[in-house]
């Protein structure tokens, strides 16, 4: 910034030494406590544990449930993002407003809701499973809680993109003769692109890491068992060291997806003004 | 997240641009209704759920089941959990975004990133550090059993996990970057010529600090407190992993929820509703107030925009460009 070659603002000392106060005790101690405690494991006792069957199971489970969450997210959130900046309709204040309620409702409130909505005579689940649709305790429901809880994501990073981009684009390509589906596949959808991929990866992110919603709406029976659960099982067994494993390879993986979520976000905002 | 404040611009394109430039309106109610179908699905449906299924059973029943004394005192636990982590959060915050916006300094990217970093850890796993830390078998866990506290001629032992303290170590950590990540672009965004025409016409730091920079960030500090708040009181599962589930003591009203829940009774199924009713409207407060602060600020926005409108490229209203 052009302004800071001479700053006589007070205060700098003071703010951070708080600052690093808390973030020492908050999260570098107990982040430091983890990983000194994976350490401490050997190398085949950890392996081990982070790759048994069951663990094997819980991960795949996990990704797979997460991803097709986040897919769902892309499909609606695109839709839904692109309705609400491109088009006028009653009540859309309404909805606009309403895409943060995953974020502000907790989860397990969602989970709540979800489990009895799909539960054989619950709101949807009477209709549904009669047509053979079993949401609730399947691995379905488990993508069900997984895409209400990470449905903001898509929504609020593609709608910034859609609200800036430059009609004059689209114009042009209609003068040039592309019907309105050829502008949209070659001419928008790019643009949208990196946005699109980011939302995903967020949505994918938060999915991985989420317990409360999915425990309520999971049977957690051996199949059913998200690696959030699972870690959550070991604990109660008192089994430390399972715990520790699982949630390093947890948090491995949190970190990979933070790091591509950061080169993603660079992407995206290049093609932002 | 703030500052959806370009509607206007895009209004008027839509007038403009007929040719080419949309969709024919059948294509158009058939997306909109697939979005609201979407929506309706799964966001109106779950919230209705939510009163329909807590009133099922009668307003007697839902009034019993929220002054059941277990329920009532999960309630007061989340106040107390609540009204200890947010205002260190917020003491927290306000230095942060102090020092990060208003200074430069090395690592400062580094130091952001860090303060970002509980919002990538499950829950679960966050629960998981502190049992790691004060656990019985954790690094201060045996210290802390063999360190009771003497107080007036008595000892306490002093317990983390499965205890309170425990209960709000995981919110505070859970819920560490929202009030900093909302302030440190709006204090970056107001610069730091006020502060400096006040600290030169003689105000202290603190006076500079409570009637230049606070009343300039007010609206971003609300916002981080009560997303801060709702995620506080909200917070499932690395309260979870601390806390124990004593019921009626270490219960906090989501954990209180899940114990009702696995009652498997209609009647504990109705009251688990009951409890989660008044989490459900939090969570609506929380976003009409967060609306209408969107709101007041793409109006504040507007304002200074129309104020500024000659001499457009006034420095102080250029975006923040080093946040993230």
């Amino acid at each position: 910034m052009a302004t800071r070659k001479f700053n006589a603002l007070p205060g700098f000392g003071l703010t951070m030494g708080v600052t690093v106060f808390f973030l020492t005790v908050m999260v570098l101690i107990p982040f430091a406590g983890l990983v000194v405690r994976a350490c401490g494991l050997n190398w085949h006792e950890f392996w081990m544990l982070a790759t048994n069957a069951r663990a094997l199971d819980a991960y795949k489970l996990t990704f797979g449930a997460s991803f097709f969450a986040a897919i769902a997210n892309v499909i609606f959130g695109t839709l839904l993002a692109w309705v609400l900046v491109r088009y006028e309709f009653p009540g859309r204040r309404f909805i606009d407003a309403m895409v943060d309620f995953p974020f502000a409702l907790p989860t397990a409130v969602a989970g709540l809701t979800l489990a009895n909505m799909f539960a054989v005579n619950g709101w949807l689940g009477k209709y549904l499973v009669p047509l053979g649709l079993k949401v609730a305790f399947t691995p379905l429901g488990i993508v069900v809680a997984l895409t209400f809880v990470g449905m903001p994501f898509v929504v609020r990073t593609l709608q910034p993109v859609l609200e800036h981009l430059e009609r004059e684009v689209e114009e042009a390509a209609a003068t040039l003769g592309a019907g309105r589906m050829r502008t949209f596949v070659s001419v928008i959808a790019p643009t949208l692109l990196p946005s699109i991929l980011t939302g995903f990866a967020l949505a994918f992110a938060r999915a991985i890491g989420e317990y409360g919603s999915v425990v309520f709406i999971s049977s957690n029976l051996r199949g059913n068992e998200i690696a959030p659960f699972l870690i959550m099982l070991r604990l109660e067994q008192y089994d430390y060291t399972g715990a520790i494993a699982l949630a390093v390879v947890l948090l491995v993986f949190s970190f990979v997806l933070l790091a591509i979520i950061n080169v993603l976000e660079q992407w995206a905002s290049r093609f932002q003004s | 997240m703030a500052g959806n404040v370009k509607r206007k611009v895009i209004g008027d394109s839509h007038r403009k641009s007929q040719r080419g430039t949309e969709e024919s309106p059948v294509v158009k109610w058939v997306l909109i209704s697939i979005a609201l179908a979407f929506c309706l699905v799964f966001l109106l449906l779950p919230l209705a759920n939510v009163f329909a299924q807590a009133f099922g059973q009668g307003i007697k029943a839902y009034l019993a089941a929220l002054t059941d004394p277990d329920s009532l005192a999960a309630m007061r636990l989340t106040l107390l959990v609540a009204a200890i982590s947010v205002p260190l959060n917020v003491i927290f915050g306000v230095c942060a975004a102090w020092a990060i916006a208003k200074f430069n300094f090395r690592g400062k990217s580094l130091l952001i990133t860090l303060i970002d970093l509980p919002f990538s850890v499950s829950p679960v796993v966050a629960g998981l550090m502190f049992v790691v830390l004060f656990g019985t078998n954790g690094f201060f866990g045996e210290w802390l059993q063999d360190h009771p506290l003497h107080l007036f001629g008595r000892e306490y032992a002093i317990k983390i996990i499965f205890a309170i303290p425990g209960i709000v170590l995981a919110t505070m950590f859970v819920t560490f970057p929202f009030v900093a990540r909302e302030l440190i672009p709006v204090m970056q965004a107001t610069g730091t010529e006020q502060e400096q025409a006040a600290l030169t016409l003689g105000a202290s730091g603190w006076t500079t600090f409570w009637h230049v920079t606070l009343p300039s960030v007010k609206w971003g500090l609300v916002y981080g407190i009560i997303l801060c708040n709702a995620r506080a009181m909200g917070e499932f599962g690395a309260v979870s992993v601390v806390s124990g589930h004593i019921i009626g003591q270490t219960e906090t009203m989501p954990l209180r929820i899940q114990g009702l829940y696995e009652g498997g009774t209609a009647a504990s199924g109705s009251a688990a509703f009951a409890v989660a009713s008044l989490l459900a409207l939090l969570a609506l407060v929380t976003l009409g107030v967060k609306t209408f602060l969107e709101w007041q600020q793409a109006r504040e926005y507007e304002l200074a925009q129309q104020a500024l409108a000659p001499v457009r490229q006034d420095p102080v209203f250029q975006k923040p460009e080093d946040f993230r």
